[in-house]
This record gives C-alpha cells, structure tokens and sequence, in this order.
C-alpha cells in the first residue's frame, strides 16, 4: 500500500511553516520572558537554553511521526488511548507533585506529564468510535460511550488535582458537534453555562422571576394546551434545581481556588493580591504595550516578575508588552490561519478516522488558545493551560507535536483512500 | 458526513469570532484605555526596596548605646539611565569624570535592569541639591538608608560593626542583597536576626520627569517592612568607658561578670578603635588602616580571643580540687624552703622568700608555690597511676568551663588549652611521664591556656560557690526572650561548702598586711576576694594579672584584669580590677591618686 515516496511526500507544507513560526516566536519570547543579562544566549541552566533542548527534541518527534503508516494509527488506536489511561492512573500512585497538582512522573533525566499526552490517547480512540460502521451519534447508545471515552481520562485527571488539564478535554464537544450530536444537546449545554454564570452573579430571587417571566412568554406563545403547561413547567424546575446544585458543586466539589478565580472573573470578589493579582498584572503588562509595543527585550513589567508564571501560562504578556497591539494580532491572526488551515486539511480527507482525528486536533489547539489568551486579557478565569507552540515546557510542547505531525502524516496519504 | 458539511462553516465562523473578539478586546486594552498605561515607556513602576530601622541597643541601664542616623545612597538602574550629564552630576557630587564612568560600568556589570548604588552615604547637602535636579537625571534615584551612632564611642569589639554583606553571603542566603548591610562582629553580628528586621518593597510610579508620582495601586502591592527588636544589653556602659580609660596605653584586657546572672558588665580589650570610625563612607579606609596595624591590633579582642597562661590565679582551682580530693584540709600545711624540691635530679621550684611552713589560706594569699606543687603531686599520686590521677585532675579543671567554648553569645571566641593526657604521651611516649614533668600546672604555667573571659568566669564560679551561667553580652530582647542555655547553672564538680576556704584566702590576698600579695584592692567599706597572678610568656615582661569578685558575701561583680607584660599582679591589674569595682558599686572614685597613675600610666611596648 505504502506509495509515497519519502516521507515529506504530499506533506502540507503551509502548516510546517507555521508550526515552525510558532515556535521561533516562542522561542523568542521564552528568552525575552526570562531575560537575565548575566548570562549568554545558550545556557542549558536557564529555562530558554532549556527549551532550545525541547525544541530539539520535538523535531525528532515530529520526523519520527512521519516515518510510520497511517494505518498504524488507526490499528492502535485503542491501545494507544488505554495505555495513555494507564499513565493517568499511574500518575495518581507514583506521580510528584508540582504547585499543588500530583501530575508528574519523574524519570530521573526527565520530567513527563502523562495528562498531556493524554489528549493525543483520547483524540485517536474518538476518531476511532466515531468511524466505525453505522455509528450515529443521533442513537443513545453511541452517545453515552462517546461520552464515556472522553470522560474517562477527564475524572482520572481531575483526580490529579489538574482541573485545568481536564477542562480542555471538554473540546471534544466541537468534534461531536460536526458529526452529528443534535444541536439541541449543544443548545442545552448552553443554557446551563449560562444559567451556571447568572446564578453566581445575580441574586437568586432576581434570577427565578426572569426565569418565570421567560416560562410564561414561552407558554403564552405556544399552543397553549396542557402538554405544554406540563413540559415548561419540568423545564422550568429542572433549571430552578440547576441553580440551587450550582451552590452545592460551589462548596463541595470545585476547590477553592477555582471559586475565587471564577468569582473575580465575573467581579463578585475582589482580591487583587490573591487570584486577581495574575489577571491584573498580566492585563498591567499587555496594556503597558500600547499600540507598537516597547520593543524585544524592553519590557518592564515583566523583567520586574511581576506576572507569575511568565514563561508558560502567562508568556502572552511577554507579546502584548514588547509587541504591542500589532504584535499580538499578528500573532492572533497566525493562529487563526493555522486553525482554518487545518479546518480546511480536515475536511479534504476520504477516511473518516483521518476526519475525525483532525477536527480533534484542530479542537484542542482551539480550546488551548482561546482559554489561554482569554485569561491573560481577563476574559476566562485562569487556568493553567499553556498557549500551544509558544509557552515554555517539553511536555506540552511534545504532545502538540505529536498531535499535529500524526495529522499531518494521516494527511500525506489522504489520496490513498478509495471514496 | 456529508449531511453535516455545514456545521464546518458554523465551527470556522465560531473560531474567526473568537479571534476576532480578542482583537477587540487587545485594542481596547492597549490602544484605547489609559488606566493599563500606568507602566508605558515614560511611566515605570520602581521597586524600590523598604529597608527596616535596625533595632537599637540600650545598656543595662536603659542608655542608648547604639541608635540609627538617616543617610542616603544615590542609586542607578542602567537601562532607564540615557543621556547621562556627567559633568552635572560629577559637579553635584565631586567626583572626576573617570571614577563616575567607572561606576555606571560597574553598575552595568551587575545589572541593566536592577538598580543598584552609585554613590553610597551621599551627605545632606549633596542630597538636597541632587533632588532639585533629578528631573535631569533618568534612571537615577536616592534611596534612603540608616546608619548606626554609637553616642560614647566605646565598647567596639562588645557591639561589633555593621558592613556589607560580601559574596560569600550573598550566594549563601538570599535575604540579602547586594548592597545590604549586616552585622559583622560583637552583638551586631550575634543577634543580627533579631536586629535586622524585615525588608520591604515598595511599588513607586515615576513619570516622564524622573519624579516620583506616588505609590502604586496606593500601596496595594507593596510589603510593608518590619523594625527590628530593640536589644537591651548587659553591658554597663559607664563601667565600660571607664576600663577604657584606665586602659589607655597599654596592651591587655578587662572582663567583668555579674555572677548571680553570667551577664557580661564590661568587656574590654586595649588598644581599641572608636566603632563610629567603622559606619559610613571612610570605613573601608578606616578599616584598612586599623587592620594593617599589626603592632597595636586594634581589630583584635584580646577578651575573647587572647590566650595567655593563667599564672598564679590557677592555683586557687588547685586548692579546690585538693580539698574536693581530700587530699588536703584546711589545715594541711607544707614546708617551704624557697622552692619545692623534686625529681631524681632533685630539681627545684622556686618560691619566694616567706616564713614556712604555710597553711591553705596563708599559701593563697601569699601565693607560695611549693604549698600548690605539694599539692598537684598528692593528687596525681593519690591514683596507682598517673594517667588515671591526671584524668581526674583534668575534669576537675574542665568543669570550671577551661579548655572549652564558653558557649556565650560573642561571635568569636578562643577555646584555650588544657592539655590531656595525649599531649604528654605525644611528647614523652606513653607511661614516660608523671607529676614531675607538667608539675608548672600546679601554679598554672606549662601548656595552659585561658581567655580573659574564661578567667572572669572562674571567678563568678567561685564568687558563687560552684556555679556558673554561661556569659552573655544581652539582657533582653524586646518582644522576645534570650536563649535558654544562658539561664541555666552550670555546676563544678566541687563541693560548695569547700568553697569558703578558699575564699577566706583570697580575702587574706587582699587584706592582710604580711602576707597578701594585692593590699592595694584594699577598700574600707568593700570586702574585695582576689587573686594575683604574674604570667610568664616568652615575648618579654610577664604578664599582670588579678581575677576577683566583691563584695565576698553577696557577689555583685566577678572581674578578670589581664595587663600585658605589666610585670607582678600588683603593679598593674590589682589596682585597675579595685578601681573598677569601687566604680561599679560605689558609683563614684575615692582613691583619686591611684585613679591617677592608672590613667596616665604608659607601658612601652
């Protein structure tokens, strides 16, 4: 079967130029976040020496992906996402613990955070299940176990106490949605993010008389009959004991740093030094840049450590401030080019597995970026996901590798697939 | 899939929304609110660094001894600093072009991006006239520092200095900062933890105009620094200055103790230097110049550190361990024939011309040595062997606290030297040696080494029949209590009714007009107990020593007085150690003449 010639054969070359575009902006801005005069441009002790290993690293990676037959990863599929299970549960037993989150393993040389690699794990088996004969995602059966193969590595993760990691598993909800989950399940899920987000801000009192008022226009325009009487008024409870388990999850369930951090974001706390002190300061740093930015090197605000964790989660900053506006749309609009990119890479493949798996790839890069610039302009809360490419560290940086050069590689060989 | 084609359109159009409203989001933020702006290029947020007030140090008597005096350091961050005016600022602060360039580049060499000091403890006058032209200067700023004031310029090896943390340190611990200052030796070093405080931060806006425009966030950010403890010494600083004095001119040391407490009331080591030549920009120089004075050793604290033979003092721990032997009573009496006879060379020991034989009391006040070579010999010869008679012997005289750290609260300190059984064995070979051979012991001469120090704590032990605590330099610590080990007795292995004997002998040293070797403590209305004692030293003159404790019932002050190459006890420290302890507890001179000769007295060294 295997026609290509070598292994950069039919490859897309347009992602490749942006990938490595990403990462000499990372790169970039790893150094500029971590700028310390003392020391040379290639020193393997400080984190942007550090990364030029990683990089390394990951092109290997990204050739050695190349070298294999497509079919090889829909034949593993399966394994590939139990074995990926079995890191997570592992992490739980042997894992070491790092700012509160037991979710490394350590193997002396290196440091690996199996959540990570997870996702490339999740992302086949879906591609997988969601390729297999007569599945429709309109039956029952096929949704309950497409939501279990997501939800499985969510719950072991959030057991790691990495509740950041496991919110991005919720992406997949956009792979579903292209094939075939109803839209009024989409539509549900929206209503109860929204009814989540008022009934923390709004007073409870307030937010049931809307509610009433919204049941009752409903029923007005309606048929007016008893079946409608009797379905608004489940409708209407469901959402009034939505509200109150909001409370309960509240309390027991989410840890308490995700509540402060929820409620800064929607305003009803203030607390400048604790959780809000991020979103301040990284929101200080990106305006400080104005429109031209203060130029590479120059920024101040982040040589003084005023923004935490600087050259990961929050090295957006680092853009905003010594690129300014033009910078960080630059980089804005990149992304967005590269996820159309691969929209449209997706959408060409025959092979439904190829499909799938590439609409879980182009989901993940979406979600991680989304969240992760929307924390650093104050409009999500902050949760430690790191912006693909760019942030500082091996083991996101490998596993969106792999993620994007399995694509890539299932891509080459799209014409070998009989329609 | 083809049925849901369309939703491809729906998932594009949602990510270009998403993107799209962050574009707005970033132009709102970067381009049209003001309120981010605090920080753009010409507003910059400066750390500056909220030092703490030092804690003060007051005497025993609540006297402010050392306090803080505000100077100021004149600081750079390189980056911010463009368009330098040299000959303005060399003209403000009278400096040559070349030594301020060398300056800005050894800032540089540290850091472009964190500030640090350009010209250390600029004076009032230069600081007034460099803030009107600080809008010139960019990346220049005055940071406000404290230097330490000692009002009575004395006691500098007790209250040590303060100086610069040097690299050492700075990698060791990361509180401190290049430029901080830290406590480098006496109490300043001792309790530098509690003196220091905690460092703050403080965020300042400064605008385009170098000036400051207030705090950031109002002070939201910023950590406030904590003062440090104020320290309530032992020392009595009229004492003090007073030993001082009477040290003028000659080479030695003086260490008073209280007994009933270990506290240190004075501890001084002649020749000294004034600590306020130690505090600000002439230090380095100063401090130069004293320690390259090798003949003087001014920086040395003889107190602490200097080990000389104890002499004659040792013989009263010899008639301690005699009388705790039983191998002597109070009665015991032993010939003299100007020298104790000894060894198959029937080799001989001087003594002194005096009347013969002595009982205990007489040999203490007249220090005769035959009596105390008589009685080394009983007790070494009291065991079948030697070696086990030595050992005895031995941790008799370490239970004094000789031979060993003190374990007090000065930062340096010498052990002194009482030689085991090893070192002999090491000399003579195993078994080849007996009382005969390290018989200067009993008078305590031969490889014996004590501390001034370790001398006044003998004569606290023996001021309070057996007891000592452990000297100390600090009586309170504001807030906070001083260290356990300071509190607790530390016993001898004598008993403590043996004690009065030899106390009514070193009355008789004092007071009896026959026999006693240092009359001139005598005082009318304080009963003095001491001891004299004249050590040998290879360098030249001996040396001339007194320890003692008064009154004898009751003890307010154990002394030692160590006068170098001074010649007999009683030339030099009988009359300093009595006139420094009708200081102490009378308040006021009486004997105004001998006050005198001790003033002006001159030993040429």
């Amino acid at each position: 079967m295997r026609i290509r010639r070598h292994i950069f054969d039919k490859i897309d070359w347009w992602t490749i130029l942006l990938y490595i575009t990403f990462i000499v902006i990372g790169w970039l801005n790893v150094y500029a976040a971590l700028y310390n005069e003392n020391y040379d441009l290639i020193d393997f002790s400080q984190k942007y020496g550090r990364q030029l290993i990683w990089i390394s690293i990951s092109l290997l990676i990204a050739i050695f992906i190349l070298f294999f037959d497509w079919k090889f990863f829909e034949g593993f599929a399966y394994l590939i996402y139990i074995l990926s299970l079995l890191f997570l549960i592992g992490v739980l037993f042997w894992g070491v613990e790092v700012n509160g989150a037991k979710s490394w393993l350590d193997f002396g040389f290196v440091r690996i955070q199996p959540a990570e690699f997870a996702k490339v794990g999740c992302c086949l088996a879906v591609a997988k299940f969601l390729s297999g004969l007569n599945m429709s995602l309109k039956k029952m059966k096929y949704k309950v176990i497409a939501a279990l193969l997501i939800l499985s590595p969510i719950i072991l993760i959030i057991l790691q106490n990495d509740t950041g990691s496991a919110i991005v598993y919720s992406t997949f909800i956009i792979v579903l949605y292209r094939f075939g989950l109803p839209s009024n399940l989409l539509i549900v899920t929206i209503v109860i993010s929204i009814l989540f987000i008022t009934s923390i801000i709004v007073s409870k009192i307030i937010l049931l008389i809307i509610l009433s008022i919204i049941a009752v226009f409903f029923f007005i325009i309606s048929s007016r009959k008893l079946r409608e009487l009797i379905i608004i008024s489940i409708l209407l409870s469901a959402c009034i004991g939505f509200i109150y388990s909001v409370d309960y999850a509240f309390e027991s369930i989410l840890e308490p740093h995700h509540v402060s951090r929820i409620k800064v974001l929607l305003g009803q706390e203030s607390d400048p030094q604790g959780s809000g002190y991020n979103v301040n300061q990284s929101m200080i740093a990106i305006g400080s840049g104005g429109f031209l930015g203060k130029g590479f090197l120059n920024g101040t605000q982040t040589k003084f450590n005023f923004v935490p964790e600087q050259s990961t989660d929050f090295i957006f900053c680092t853009i905003g401030e010594e690129w300014g506006f033009i910078g960080s749309t630059f980089l804005l609009l990149l992304y967005l080019l590269f996820l159309l990119r691969l929209l449209y890479l997706a959408e060409r493949q025959r092979s439904v597995f190829s499909m799938v798996f590439g609409y879980g790839v182009v989901s993940i890069f979406f979600f991680h970026i989304a969240i992760n610039i929307a924390m650093t302009i104050g409009l999500a809360p902050v949760i430690g996901i790191p912006l693909p490419f760019i942030s500082y560290g091996g083991s996101s940086l490998w596993s969106f590798t792999i993620l994007l050069f399995i694509f890539l590689n299932l891509d080459s060989y799209r014409l070998q697939v009989l329609r | 899939m083809k049925e849901y084609e369309n939703r491809t359109y729906i998932i594009g159009g949602f990510f270009s929304l998403v993107i799209l409203i962050f574009i707005i989001r970033l132009f709102s933020i970067q381009v049209i609110d003001d309120s981010f702006k605090t920080s753009s290029e010409n507003n910059v947020i400066r750390k500056q660094t909220d030092y703490p007030i030092r804690g003060l140090i007051f005497d025993r008597n609540n006297e402010l001894i050392v306090y803080n005096e505000a100077a100021y350091d004149l600081m750079i961050t390189p980056k911010q600093a463009t368009n330098i005016d040299t000959t303005l600022i060399c003209t403000l602060l009278e400096i040559d072009t070349i030594s301020l360039i060398n300056k800005i580049e050894k800032a540089k060499n540290y850091s472009m991006y964190k500030a640090s000091v350009l010209m250390k403890q600029i004076s009032v006058e230069t600081y007034s006239k460099l803030q009107e032209n600080m809008f010139l200067m960019p990346g220049f700023f005055v940071q406000t520092r404290t230097l330490r004031k000692y009002p009575y310029s004395t006691a500098s090896h007790l209250l040590g200095y303060v100086g610069e943390v040097n690299e050492r340190l700075l990698k060791k611990n990361p509180y401190y900062k290049e430029g901080d200052y830290i406590g480098v030796s006496g109490i300043e070093k001792a309790y530098e933890n509690k003196l220091r405080g905690q460092k703050g931060v403080k965020l300042l806006l400064k605008d385009v105009h170098n000036n400051i425009q207030g705090s950031f966030s109002n002070g939201k950010f910023d950590i406030k620094s904590k003062p440090g403890q104020n320290i309530q010494s032992s020392i009595d600083i009229f004492l003090q200055n007073y030993g001082e004095k009477l040290m003028k001119n000659k080479r030695g040391s003086i260490v008073a103790l209280e007994p009933s407490s270990g506290e240190i009331l004075c501890l001084i080591s002649s020749p000294n230097y004034n600590p306020n030549e130690l505090v600000g920009r002439k230090r380095s120089d100063n401090y130069i110049k004293l320690n390259n004075d090798t003949n003087n050793k001014p920086l040395f604290n003889r107190a602490s550190l200097a080990q000389y033979p104890p002499g004659s003092t040792f013989k009263l721990i010899n008639a301690l361990i005699g009388l705790q032997e039983k191998v002597i009573s109070s009665r015991t009496k032993f010939n003299c024939n100007e020298g104790f006879i000894y060894g198959e060379e029937k080799r001989k020991m001087k003594c002194h011309a005096h009347r013969s034989p002595l009982n205990l009391i007489e040999s203490i006040s007249n220090s005769c040595n035959s009596y105390f070579c008589n009685v080394y010999k009983e007790i070494i010869e009291k065991y079948p062997t030697t070696y086990q008679g030595y050992k005895v012997w031995r941790s008799y005289v370490t239970s004094f606290g000789l031979g060993n750290w003190l374990n007090n609260d000065l930062p340096t300190g010498q052990k002194g030297f009482v030689p085991s059984h090893n070192f002999y064995d090491k000399i003579y070979g195993k078994n080849r040696w007996k009382y005969s051979t390290n018989l200067s012991l009993s008078i305590g001469q031969d490889a014996l080494l004590t501390t001034p120090i370790q001398m006044a704590n003998i004569a606290a032990c023996i001021a309070n029949r057996g007891y000592y605590y452990t000297p100390h330099t600090v009586k309170n610590i504001k807030s906070d209590k001083i260290d356990d080990r300071f509190s607790i007795p530390n016993y001898t292995m004598i008993d403590s009714s043996l004690f009065e004997i030899v106390i009514k002998g070193m009355l008789k040293v004092v007071e009896d007009e026959e026999l006693g070797t240092s009359n001139l403590a005598k005082m009318k209305d304080i009963k003095v107990c001491g001891k004299t004692g004249t050590a040998q030293n290879p360098h030249g003159e001996d040396h001339s020593i007194f320890i003692g404790f008064a009154p004898m019932n009751n003890p307010k002050i154990a002394i030692a007085v160590y006068v170098e190459n001074g010649g007999w006890g009683s030339t030099w420290a009988v009359p300093i150690a009595s006139l420094m302890i009708e200081k102490y507890l009378k308040g006021s001179i009486k004997r105004n003449i001998l006050e005198k000769e001790m003033f002006y007295g001159v030993i040429d060294y």
